[in-house]
């Protein structure tokens, strides 16, 4: 039986009062536990995409519907809980002035969830970090650990979807298999689902089942992980795509 | 960008603090222009706290005979056209001064802060309003805003204060909007918003914290400007009134005798340039250790 968490119903996301349509009639269907990559060059639309789920631009046309049902365009805290964003920039993404204590008890506090040193010390072992790290500021800390907060900060309000926007495009290649295979772990043994933009095919087929591919804003076809390997694909871009970042691929 | 090996960390959040402060003092301290203008600052507000004790004479007692005297043992500063002892007034004018200059801070930084923030949050025609505002209130050069403003009610030094304060807010509003329109757009903004945070939330547990630091440099150097526009009004007797010993009404009166008796004039002259540069030594100084985009 299919058990659909999230979809997305011909989303058509325009700007400046409809001068620039980033995102076109979009259309997809994410099953609970999956991990769904969308992927394309920049300025193609999926990180659109992502925010217009996540609540941050509520100015979409077409629905988005959770666990069946549709998203309000003013997210009640329910909505927020449910699902959780991880950002780009770790350098951006932490606010310069709170230490980690304040920036993982603030979501607590303000879901009302109680309970609150208990929560953060768990969520700070589930990415790898020790307690000792709560009375840190974020530049005492590496683009990794960074992240690593960035993702407990996500995890902490125990959300059902993580949205991913590129989330080791900024770190070092080093650092950003660690953070993929905490990605991994963490869906494995909390049953997440992962929605996750990348510009880097091989990031995509490493970590996602199903994969989009998108350009100018349309969608342009679905295919599984094993499809992308093997360079099964129907659109010339996507060919092309592949091409382009094959030695990713088959390394 | 140093990662601290985590068994060095601090062990609470007041220790954490602690640590900040001490990283941000040790900066200053290294700021050697800064330093002299915070010691600087610490003898003025110092003379101005002590004056009852540190001065020599009544600052309202007249010795006719002994007027426009150079510096003396008795008179170390001299004593002006009444025979009142220049030294001991320019304390009790400091007194008057600071008092004009923290009070104006005090109540003009917030309303700019305010006005700042919730104009660069909210945007729209809630910016266009509050800034046409900001903007029609720039458009006078402050002093003659603050003239016209006592003009209208009375020279006092409380309407100064309030008059002053006037001119002083827009350009902190114009501040405090640029710095929340450069945060609004940051994740970490969009993080909290995906809490659920409200908007009020938002703006005082998130961008005042990164307001109030360019604010309180951008304030700090103000103070000059605000010392020279109190002295103004009571140079155009519009402040303090005589014989008040406030350093602006001082040189007022000092003034007709400035070819024969220099001295006079020059105390107070000195005293407002001095305190003027203290400020903006500090306010510089501040401006490099609080400003974020300076780590």
């Amino acid at each position: 039986m299919r058990d659909t968490v999230l979809e997305a119903v011909d989303l058509t996301i325009s700007f400046n009062d409809g001068a620039v349509t980033a995102v076109k009639g979009a259309k997809f269907r994410i099953e609970r536990g999956e991990s769904y990559g969308l992927i394309g060059e920049s300025g193609c639309g999926k990180s659109t995409i992502l925010r217009a789920v996540a609540g941050l631009n509520t100015d979409y046309d077409g629905s988005i519907l959770f666990e069946g049902r549709e998203l309000p365009e003013r997210r009640r805290k329910e909505h927020f809980r449910a699902m959780q964003m991880v950002f780009q920039d770790p350098y951006g993404s932490l606010h310069p002035r709170k230490m980690v204590q304040a920036v993982l008890a603030e979501p607590v506090r303000l879901m009302g969830l109680g309970d609150e040193q208990r929560r953060i010390d768990e969520v700070l072992r589930n990415v790898g970090l020790g307690p000792e790290f709560r009375f840190r500021y974020p530049h005492e800390l590496s683009g990794g650990q960074r992240q690593r907060i960035a993702i407990a900060r996500a995890l902490i309000v125990e959300p059902k979807v993580l949205l991913l926007d590129e989330p080791t495009s900024a770190l070092d290649v080093s650092v950003q298999a660690e953070i993929l295979n905490l990605l991994t772990r963490l869906r494995r043994e909390l049953g997440l689902t992962y929605l996750m933009v990348s510009h880097d095919i091989a990031v995509i087929a490493h970590m996602c089942d199903r994969v989009a591919i998108m350009q100018h804003g349309r969608i342009l076809e679905e295919i599984t992980a094993p499809d992308v390997r093997a360079g099964r694909v129907a659109e010339d871009y996507t060919r092309e795509f592949l091409a382009a970042s094959a030695p990713a691929i088959t390394a | 960008m140093t990662a601290i090996p985590a068994t060095l960390g601090p062990r609470t959040p007041a220790e954490a603090r602690m640590q900040q402060l001490r990283i941000t003092v040790s900066k200053l301290r290294r700021n050697g222009s800064a330093m002299l203008g915070l010691i600087l600052l610490v003898i003025i507000f110092g003379a101005a706290i002590f004056a009852p004790w540190l001065s020599t004479h009544d600052i309202y007692a007249q010795d006719l005979t002994n007027r426009l005297a150079r510096p003396s043992a008795a008179n170390w500063l001299g004593t002006d056209e009444l025979g009142r002892d220049i030294y001991s007034r320019l304390l009790h004018g400091g007194r008057i001064t600071l008092y004009i200059a923290c009070l104006t801070a005090v109540i003009s930084a917030p309303i700019g802060l305010v006005v700042g923030m919730v104009s660069g949050w909210f945007g729209g025609w809630v910016d266009v309003v509050l800034m046409r505002v900001t903007e029609i209130f720039l458009a006078f050069p402050s002093l003659i805003l603050a003239l016209a403003f006592v003009a209208a009610l009375g020279p006092s030094i409380e309407n100064a204060i309030i008059a002053i304060s006037l001119a002083t807010w827009p350009p902190i509003a114009r501040l405090a909007r640029a710095e929340t329109m450069m945060v609004r757009r940051s994740d970490y903004i969009a993080a909290v918003r995906l809490q659920g945070a409200s908007a009020w939330r938002i703006m005082v547990g998130h961008i005042a914290p990164m307001c109030v630091p360019s604010v309180i440099a951008r304030v700090t150097l103000n103070m000059a400007s605000i010392i020279l526009s109190a002295a103004g009004l009571g140079f155009l007797g519009l402040g303090a009134q005589p014989p008040s010993p406030e350093w602006g009404a001082m040189l007022s009166s000092a003034r007709q005798f400035i070819l024969s008796n220099g001295h006079v004039a020059a105390a107070p002259g000195i005293a407002i340039l001095i305190t003027s540069i203290a400020f903006n030594l500090v306010g510089d100084g501040l401006r490099d250790v609080l400003d974020p985009r300076h780590d």
